[in-house]
């Protein structure tokens, strides 16, 4: 009874895999390039040093035009940073405040401040970017399909566009992009950063930090949740066994 | 070892004393320890009281998401983020009950279409049927207006669809549409609305499920064998016997369910429901929860039908699809009820299975796609009518044509006997 029901069950779960794909989907899109993250086997974590990276290419070049909205200073120290550190960070940055005397005025960021947006509001923001809105990157990971590699590949994607593709005056050749037509200009290339650790700072180098930044900019418990996880699996496991020998005892006398 | 005998005193004085004025330990003892169950039921028999369970962790993880959520439309995507980043295990919370809701929707499907095999909602057992499937119809508005509130793309452009089904309807859909919504297009309105309602409705739920049990309670469990318990040697106590066999199947689910929140949270997610709602931009492919498929198949499928639009049409055979589940118990003519025993009927089974999955696939890819070499609607309508073929034409004339295997005399002789006939039928 029970390898029929697991038969069931693993039929069940295989349909979707056996069914061939829906062919003459929408124009075809490029498959993206993998870039071997270190979170992407199942207990893998995010590399820290490989986000610290990231977090300078945000910093540099990134926040230009992107906001990480949901993300505030304090966060950054899951990313190994001390207080101190966060603290000399946000104080880089100034936020709108009101002063004692009830005047408006500026302060320096805290770490309990958000990430300091890069534009006032999206008016403003599309008004320095030809129409385009530079989205929102704390949750980008999570908001595309293929995550962590979409942003791995969008940095790797631009070409010159094939001699029968006309594309707009402001919107770049990007074969990764849906539509491949991507307001964004270039944001890296080799050499756009230089990192303190002496990390090779060629494209796909940079491409594959800032895709690890990002991904725990959007999963900041990733760490904390797979550990989690493993405890949690181990343990039903285990309770699964023993309720499984207490109920053959318990219908001995029945079968 | 605790007696399993019936009509056992309570021994303790106090709870003699709270007995007497009010019998819930009496009560507890004859519908959770006593209550005979039929010695047969299979592992398939889980699925109801692990529904249950799963209605309980839904709502105990709800209430907490609600003491942190703002049910407000500039501030509900960041409060989830909220959720997300700042409350403590908040993250955890949010993708238990997140995925939660899929893994209650595979936990009542199963349990749907055992009772469809074994034909357990035939006398005298049509209201208890009935009842599941207004749990099923209040399940599935829960978990649509939960998926809005966190405001995102899919939740505003999903509410946007199915809100705008009802203008489908002559006359007065257009008005019943601005009387949904609370205004002249999904908003703040619809969005408190609807987190009042999805904060309600799911003890509506459990109040029907109460009933559910009575119901249930009143005659028994059916079984995999479908025939009547004859006497004492059919049935056994619920309690060992199957407290334990569920806490057991318990465990099990928790291991897929566990494995989905901790390790792929987001595996039954759109990515676009992590782009905050814009009103402004339609997302690419509007696609609903997986649960929703085949009867977003069903609704996008429907062709014109003689003078109603294909709109309406696809609107009343979507909502048409679960009603022809409250008449089941009258369509369904053979006398027999466990599928093990009707030949034919088994197959046809076999084909709703099929069907039911077949919709799946065409509600989740583009209309314009193609399944070997033909167009998905067309496979879409053609499934349609296979599924309302199977309920209104192939139940009501199986009974007349098919001949069933011999029934075993009772459940006992089945069990002992197991391994002869009746398991080849099985097989």
């Amino acid at each position: 009874m029970i390898r029929r029901f697991v038969l069931c069950a693993a039929l069940l779960f295989a349909a979707p895999v056996l069914v061939p794909p829906a062919f003459a989907q929408e124009a075809e899109e490029t498959k993206l390039l993998d870039a071997h993250f270190s979170f992407d086997s199942l207990f893998g974590t995010i590399d820290i040093k490989s986000a610290q990276r990231g977090l300078q290419i945000y910093k540099e070049v990134c926040s230009a035009c992107h906001g990480l909205y949901e993300l505030s200073y304090r966060n950054l120290e899951q990313l190994g940073y001390t207080e101190d550190q966060v603290k000399a960070f946000a104080a880089d940055y100034t936020v709108p405040d009101i002063k004692d005397d009830g005047s408006a005025g500026e302060r320096p960021a805290k770490g309990s401040d958000k990430f300091v947006r890069p534009f006032p509001n999206e008016k403003a923001a599309r008004a320095a970017n030809n129409g385009g809105y530079p989205p929102d990157l704390a949750l980008i990971v999570k908001a595309r399909k293929g995550g962590a590699n979409y942003v791995y590949s969008i940095m790797q994607g631009y070409q010159d566009p094939p001699p029968d593709v006309k594309i707009s005056s402001t919107a770049y050749y990007n074969i990764y992009f849906p539509g491949h037509q991507i307001a964004m200009p270039p944001p890296l290339q080799d050499g756009s950063v230089t990192f303190a650790d002496g990390t090779k700072n060629d494209l796909a180098q940079e491409a594959h930090d800032v895709a690890t930044f990002l991904e725990w900019a959007s999963n900041p418990e990733l760490a904390e949740r797979k550990q989690m996880g493993i405890n949690v699996l181990i343990f039903l496991v285990i309770l699964s066994g023993v309720l499984y020998v207490a109920k053959r005892r318990i219908w001995k006398d029945v079968h | 070892m605790a007696s399993t005998t019936s009509g056992d005193r309570p021994q303790n004085r106090f709870v003699q004393w709270v007995d007497y004025r009010l019998p819930v330990f009496t009560f507890l003892n004859h519908e959770l320890r006593d209550y005979p169950t039929p010695r047969n039921l299979s592992y398939l028999w889980n699925f109801g009281s692990l529904a249950g369970i799963v209605l309980v962790m839904m709502i105990a993880s709800g209430i907490f998401l609600a003491m942190n959520y703002t049910p407000n439309d500039t501030l509900a995507f960041e409060s989830v983020e909220r959720i997300m980043r700042d409350v403590n295990y908040g993250w955890l919370i949010r993708y238990v009950h997140m995925n939660g809701a899929s893994m209650f929707f595979i936990v009542v499907y199963i349990h749907i279409f055992r009772g469809l095999y074994y034909g357990s909602y035939k006398a005298p057992r049509e209201i208890l049927w009935m009842l599941g499937v207004v749990i099923l119809l209040l399940m599935m508005a829960t978990a649509f207006m939960g998926y809005v509130l966190p405001w995102g793309q899919m939740s505003f452009w999903g509410a946007t669809v199915i809100t705008n089904l009802f203008s489908a309807l002559p006359i007065i859909g257009p008005k019943i549409v601005t009387w949904l919504w609370g205004g002249f297009s999904v908003g703040n309105p619809t969005l408190n609305r609807f987190f009042s309602l999805h904060y309600l409705l799911p003890f509506v739920i459990v109040g029907v499920v109460v009933l559910h049990l009575v119901a249930l309670h009143q005659h028994g469990s059916n079984n995999p064998l479908g025939i009547d318990k004859k006497g004492k040697q059919d049935s056994i106590p619920f309690h060992p016997y199957y407290t334990i066999k569920d806490s057991f199947g318990l465990a099990v689910f928790l291991l897929p369910y566990a494995f989905l929140v901790f390790f792929y949270p987001n595996f039954f997610g759109e990515p676009d429901n992590y782009i905050p709602a814009n009103p402004l931009a339609t997302p690419a492919e509007i696609v609903p929860e997986w649960y929703f498929l085949p009867f977003y198949a069903i609704l996008r499928s429907t062709p014109d039908l003689l003078f109603i639009p294909s709109k309406l049409a696809g609107v009343l055979l979507m909502f048409g699809s679960i009603a022809v589940l409250f008449v089941l118990p009258w369509l369904d003519t053979s006398p027999v009820r466990s599928g093990r025993f009707r030949p034919v009927f088994k197959w046809f089974y076999v084909s709703l299975i099929i069907d039911a999955f077949l919709l799946g696939y065409v509600g989740k890819h583009k209309p314009d796609a193609t399944l070997f070499g033909i167009a998905l609607p067309t496979i879409g309508w053609l499934g349609t009518l296979w599924y309302f073929g199977y309920f209104l034409v192939i139940l009501p004339l199986l009974g007349f044509f098919e001949k069933p295997l011999k029934l075993p005399t009772s459940i006992s002789e089945a069990v002992l006997k197991k391994g002869a006939g009746v398991a080849s039928g099985a097989a």
